[in-house]
């Protein structure tokens, strides 16, 4: 478990000071893959450099386990770190040291006897899916690859917790999959507590239970993924979620509308877990004397729950429409009017 | 009056003794000396301001004294370490004091070459200052250090050729005192391709041994 109390950030240099945190409270339970979405600058790399004191906070206090890793002694902390792996956006290998001896640093440095290490860092490699890689050299790895070693090795020392700083940043979008279904793999079979950071909503999509949206150095929105999915409360939130759920009718689609002059009216209709099983809209189109008009969907799960939504025309008297729209309402789905602009 | 091959040969050793006495000695100097220039500085593994205010400019103050000045100058400090002033192991104190402090820059500038990212990943994994060095800072600057010693062992060879001023003798010293003081064009031309040669066969060398670390 991770605890951010109050913690805050402020970089001083002679010129300027940058508040880079400003009071974060934020839990991160065990077993959870906690995603961090933010644009550049919010401080989200800050806030995770807080968690092994790689930063330490102004004021407030970030607590690993219960435990404040600021009052600990150099030799506690380095203790401490053991339990805490972390990746990398630019993987920070040795150029200079095959992949086994990337995977081996964190053992040696803790003076881990050589059989030990041989048997623990084949079976990362194995996990990993890189066991015919261990005499090769980072070099000579494509970046899923070093991605992939740089995961090995932060699990040597077998963590708890694992910080990603952007791990999939620099990569292409297939690869940012795999590595995100290892990292998924990682959390289940290693029971490790992910903490992500990314500015891909794509990514938290993917993976995260929990998401916590930063913005110049807060924390403007937190909950579960299926929360901030469904409902984003900011313009901040929202403008991420559509970044992967497209809730906009296309422009092919307003054109066709424009030319259309029957009275009707647009919905957006937005079904999450169980609601997206019911057949509302035939039922609506056998109730009332309305043509139904699909504009445009899409279906996504998060979670493992189905969550998507419905652009919708009903075309018909406006009474009629209301009395639909009423219906619709009650079915405990989220249902909003698509106002035509420019129409 | 001609030089003889003995006193070729003969300069040829003085040489190859001060710059390979030297380059081990000042290598002791430089190379901790880098290291230190580096993590003592604002922001890494072992900030020090003090030591660090006092280390650069000591460096600098080294770095800026022309070697046949500083040569001169500390006369008394080389009969104090070597017991005379003159002759061949004598010129190795100043060559030392001037190879020290420039193979330090050097040094300096391969090891900040390293990623800071490197540096912090050895800090996630809670890695000790010693460890940083030694483990994550020196094998990754390994290639650039090779070329930066080869660099300074060149340096080397052209100070070298100013020992002759307190009796160093060498390949520069039979230069100027056989081919300039006695017009023995034909010296001039023979130490001329010596040193280029030495010079050359060290710069290759030191290329071979940079390529075959980076595995290239
Ligand atoms: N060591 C530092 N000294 C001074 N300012 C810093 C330092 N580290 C970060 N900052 C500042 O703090 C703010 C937050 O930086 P941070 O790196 O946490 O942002 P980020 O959200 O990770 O951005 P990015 O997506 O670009 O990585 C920025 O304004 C940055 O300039
Ligand atoms: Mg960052």
């Amino acid at each position: 478990m991770i605890e951010f109390r109050n913690a805050s950030k402020i970089f001083k240099s002679e010129d300027r000071t940058i508040e880079a945190l400003k009071n974060i409270n934020l839990t991160i339970e065990k077993g959870d893959i906690f995603g961090v979405i933010g644009f550049s600058g919010a401080g989200k790399s800050t806030l995770i450099r807080m968690v092994n004191l790689l930063e330490k906070p102004t004021s407030g206090q970030v607590l690993v386990d219960g435990q404040d890793l600021s009052k600990l002694s150099e030799k506690e902390l380095r203790q401490a770190k053991k339990n805490i792996g972390m990746i990398f956006q630019h993987f920070n290998l040795l150029r200079s040291k095959t992949v086994f001896d990337n995977v081996a640093m964190p053992l040696k440095l803790s003076k881990t006897p050589k059989s030990v290490i041989e048997e623990r860092v084949h079976e990362l490699l194995h996990f990993v899916g890189l066991s015919d890689k261990a005499n090769s050299y980072p070099d000579q790895l494509s970046g899923g690859q070093k991605q992939r070693v740089g995961i090995a090795r932060a699990l040597a020392t077998n963590p708890s917790i694992l910080l990603c700083d952007e791990p999939t940043s620099a990569l292409d979008p297939q690869t940012t999959t795999s590595i995100l279904q290892l990292l998924k793999r990682v959390n289940q079979e290693y029971n490790v507590t992910i903490l992500m950071i990314t500015h891909e909503m794509e990514v938290i999509k993917q993976i995260c239970n929990r998401v916590a949206v930063m913005q110049n150095g807060e924390i403007i929105e937190e909950g579960t993924i299926l929360d901030i999915f469904s409902k984003p409360k900011t313009e901040t939130a929202r403008n991420f979620v559509r970044s992967v759920l497209r809730d906009e009718i296309p422009q092919s689609i307003f054109h066709i509308l424009q030319a259309n002059d029957k009275f009707s009216k647009i919905y957006n209709i937005e079904f999450i877990g169980e609601s997206s099983g019911k057949p509302i809209l035939s039922q609506v189109a056998k109730s009332f004397a309305v043509d139904v008009n699909i504009l445009f969907g899409s279906i996504n799960e998060l979670q493992g729950v189905p969550f998507g939504n419905l652009i919708v025309e009903l075309q018909g008297e406006e009474a009629e429409i209301a009395r639909a729209y009423d219906f619709i309402v009650q079915q405990n789905v989220l249902v909003n009017e698509v106002i035509r602009n420019g129409g | 009056m001609e030089v003889s091959l003995d006193l070729i040969l003969q300069a040829c050793w003085e040489t190859l003794y001060m710059v390979s006495i030297s380059l081990v000695f000042g290598s002791l100097i430089g190379l901790p000396l880098g290291i230190l220039l580096v993590v003592t500085r604002k922001g890494h593994i072992l900030e020090n301001a003090f030591v660090f205010s006092i280390l650069n400019p000591i460096v600098n103050i080294l770095r800026s004294i022309p070697f046949i000045i500083l040569l001169v100058a500390i006369i008394p400090f080389t009969r104090f370490i070597v017991g005379t002033a003159i002759g061949t192991t004598a010129a190795i104190v100043p060559l030392v004091l001037h190879i020290g402090p420039y193979m330090s820059r050097l040094i300096e500038n391969s090891l900040l070459e390293v990623d800071k990212g490197i540096i912090e990943s050895a800090q996630a994994m809670g890695a000790t200052p010693l460890q940083i060095i030694f483990c994550f800072l020196l094998p990754e600057a390994l290639p650039s250090i090779v070329l930066s010693i080869t660099t300074a062992t060149i340096g080397l060879i052209g100070a070298t050729a100013m020992a002759g001023a307190i009796g160093g003798g060498g390949l520069g010293d039979l230069a100027i005192t056989y081919g300039y003081q006695r017009f023995s064009t034909i010296t001039i031309v023979v130490t001329v391709v010596i040193l280029v040669l030495l010079v050359q066969g060290i710069q290759s060398l030191g290329n071979l041994i940079e390529r075959k670390i980076r595995r290239m």
